[in-house]
């Protein structure tokens, strides 16, 4: 494919493009978009970025001045709270539960914060937390918004990673004003060429596109151009269809093995989809102190800290079941499980050791201590 | 005769990162100087590497268990390849640090009090009481720190009693032993010391001032946490006491060719040796590095000068 791209494109593949990103992929993107439920959408209104973090970072530049705050997930992707961090902003948390954001939630939330810039959600199959924001809350959350005044920003990495049915429609799909659809091909094709999309509102998708021209000055024609060549010529419908099998059985087995071998007072998230479950520990663990435990014993997880803006999360972890096969993540359950029983009866021998604190994050996000990359 | 040195960093430790950086940091130093020089990890390709085209010598930037608790050290030895640093017996000796501390007392080399208990004993014996003997004993405020363990991961100051359980958990999260000291407060200093054939001789100190107070992981490896002064501002008089007891650490331990000996001054005035590393770290924000320059000498000269002393060692053995 890569072939053909070089000696049919060769030369148009390895010059500067526009900054709006190709024709042809943007025109592609919309099609990609229709099968998720958004019709209509016009390839002038996509603009292609540097994976989806240059799009939340267009976004942030677009929108955001020091002290704003933004609404987000509590937790949400680490990225983004690196992007908003950057932008000088504060990120207020909104609860979640099993169906994704809580409305009366948010509702408190911007009357604690009524010049609140934006929401910036994923509302399926979250990043960290694996749910899904239901059919019905998804019009609640954008009534709520739209009597607020608040824009919304929708990242959608996963949506298409669906395991039981399709997922509900975006809410892109459901309003057209108002919301910034943001996506990728990182998790669908290759993470490697970086390449995302944001699909905006007309009035500001001019705007977008001076800010990606000052910021990168165009997307990479060549990453574009492998793209476009996956998306026509690759039957790319039945390779999501593999990933998908591919990811729900390796999902299956994590939750059977947390649900045989967890610790008593543990707690997940049964994701439908994505990539990740989220975890609670029993009363009392610390997931970031926990972690040299399970580094010794071979086995890695994200703490939960690292997606919470203020420090919180220390009760949680995030567990990936996209990479490892399922007698793996059965032996990394295993051994998590063990690690946890050790801390467990640590921390009962000195007798409970007090409330955790929240701490206050100092460098980057993983410094710390050393730990797994947080991507 | 041109030298063909094997470079060690990597390792499955929490120190894996920092040893990767000073990892490279010693090959292009080495290659300046030029020595033939490789980046080698300390895994399964190594010993079939060591065989099939036998380095003149190896440098050891592996930081944790691996680069320091002399294990890696003995298994070098048993393949007939000359290294450079301590030997494996007393890197063994040095890694442990309640082992390391009772032979610098037995030295007469001044060293915060200290108790050393592994995990067992307080399931066993109650951790209330133990902990409870542990503060009327020694007072606070107190040190807690992995027996074994570098970078300052597990470690914390416990100012209150009630605080005590806490460090404990946090620190039997990296070492089955933990080591309790008594917190000295003062000036925390790095003494690096460099035998280069002539005697083993002090490079000019450095002071740590971290930004929060405490010489943390983050502190270690965060750009901006913490300042460094070299030379330490120091009185002539004490300064002359901290070379002089770090050199007799340096002794009294046995080590060799280079070593950073860690030092608090109290506020008297009076030096503490609190441990040793005999595989320094060697990143930019390391301490040796910082020490090695203001010395004015050249990190790749230095590297060069011990790798021919251990091939000599190896020649005259």
């Amino acid at each position: 494919m890569l072939n053909r791209l070089g000696s049919e494109q060769g030369a148009t593949s390895l010059q500067y493009g526009i900054g709006q990103g190709t024709i042809e992929l943007r025109e592609q993107i919309c099609e990609v978009m229709s099968l998720s439920g958004i019709t209509g959408a016009s390839p002038d209104d996509v603009v292609v970025t540097v994976g989806g973090q240059q799009a939340l970072d267009l976004l942030a530049r677009l929108f955001l001045d020091p002290g704003d705050v933004v609404l987000a997930e509590g937790p949400t992707y680490v990225g983004a709270l690196g992007v908003f961090q950057a932008a000088q902003a504060q990120v207020r948390h909104v609860a979640m539960d099993a169906d994704g954001l809580v409305p009366a939630a948010l509702e408190e939330a911007i009357r604690a914060n009524p010049r609140a810039k934006f929401l910036y959600t994923i509302p399926t199959f979250q990043n960290p937390a694996g749910v899904t924001l239901s059919a019905a809350r998804r019009e609640e959350i954008l009534d709520i918004c739209e009597r607020a005044g608040l824009l919304v920003i929708e990242d959608d990495p996963y949506g298409m990673l669906s395991f039981e049915g399709d997922a509900p429609l975006p809410l892109r799909a459901r309003r057209r004003e108002g919301v910034f659809y943001c996506s990728t091909f990182s998790k669908t094709f290759a993470p490697g060429l970086r390449v995302g999309w944001i699909l905006a509102p007309h009035a500001v998708r001019e705007k977008l596109v001076m800010m990606s021209e000052a910021n990168v000055l165009c997307p990479s024609a060549f990453a574009q151009g492998a793209v476009t060549q996956y998306l026509t010529t690759m039957p790319w419908r039945e390779q999501i269809k593999v990933y998908r099998e591919i990811y729900r059985e390796r999902r299956d087995a994590l939750l059977s093995a947390l649900e045989d071998l967890m610790p008593a007072g543990t707690t997940w998230t049964r994701p439908s989809g994505g990539l990740f479950v989220w975890a609670t520990l029993p009363e009392g663990l610390d997931s970031k102190a926990m972690m040299p435990r399970a580094i010794a014993a071979r086995v890695a997880y994200v703490p939960g800290t690292g997606f919470y803006a203020d420090g919180t999360g220390r009760g949680n972890m995030r567990l990936n079941f996209s990479f490892s096969a399922p007698e793996r993540l059965r032996e990394g359950v295993r051994r998590l499980s063990g690690v946890m029983e050790q801390e467990l009866a640590t921390r009962a021998v000195f007798g409970g050791t007090g409330p955790i604190t929240p701490q206050r994050r100092r460098g980057s996000a993983a410094g710390d201590a050393p730990g797994p990359d947080l991507a | 005769m041109e030298l063909r040195v094997l470079v060690l960093a990597g390792g499955l430790s929490y120190e894996r990162d920092v040893s990767l950086r000073s990892g490279r940091r010693v090959l292009d130093a080495l290659k300046s100087t030029g020595i033939e020089a490789e980046l080698h990890d300390a895994d399964v390709s190594l010993l079939p590497a060591l065989q099939a085209d036998p380095p003149d010598a190896v440098v050891i930037a592996l930081h944790g268990a691996t680069g320091e608790d002399g294990s890696l050290r003995g298994v070098l030895d048993l393949c007939g390849v000359p290294y450079v640093g301590a030997d494996a017996r007393t890197a063994r000796l040095a890694w442990d640090k309640p082992s390391a501390k009772a032979r610098l007392r037995e030295a007469g080399i001044p060293t915060p009090d200290w108790v050393a208990l592994p995990h067992d004993r307080f399931s066993e014996l109650g951790a209330v009481a133990v902990l409870d003997r542990i503060v009327s004993r020694l007072g606070l405020p107190l040190m807690v720190k992995p027996a074994q363990g570098g970078s300052g991961l597990g470690a914390a100051v416990v100012r209150e009693a009630a605080d005590l359980a806490a460090a404990m958990v946090g620190c039997f999260a990296y070492d089955s032993t933990a080591l309790v000291e008594q917190y000295v407060a003062g000036t925390s200093l790095a003494v690096s010391i460099i035998d280069l054939g002539t005697g083993p001789s002090a490079l000019p100190i450095v002071e740590i001032v971290p930004r929060d107070g405490v010489y943390d992981y983050a502190a270690r490896y965060t750009a901006g946490l913490t300042t460094w002064h070299v030379p330490a501002r120091l009185e002539p008089s004490v300064a002359a006491r901290v070379t002089e007891t770090a050199l007799g650490a340096y002794q009294a331990l046995g080590l060799r060719d280079l070593s950073r000996i860690d030092v608090i001054v109290s506020e008297d005035g009076e030096p503490h040796v609190l441990g040793c590393n005999v595989s320094p770290g060697l990143t930019e924000t390391s301490l040796l590095p910082l020490a090695i320059q203001a010395a004015g000498v050249d990190l790749g000269a230095v590297l060069g000068a011990l790798v021919e002393r251990a091939v000599g060692r190896a020649r005259r053995a």
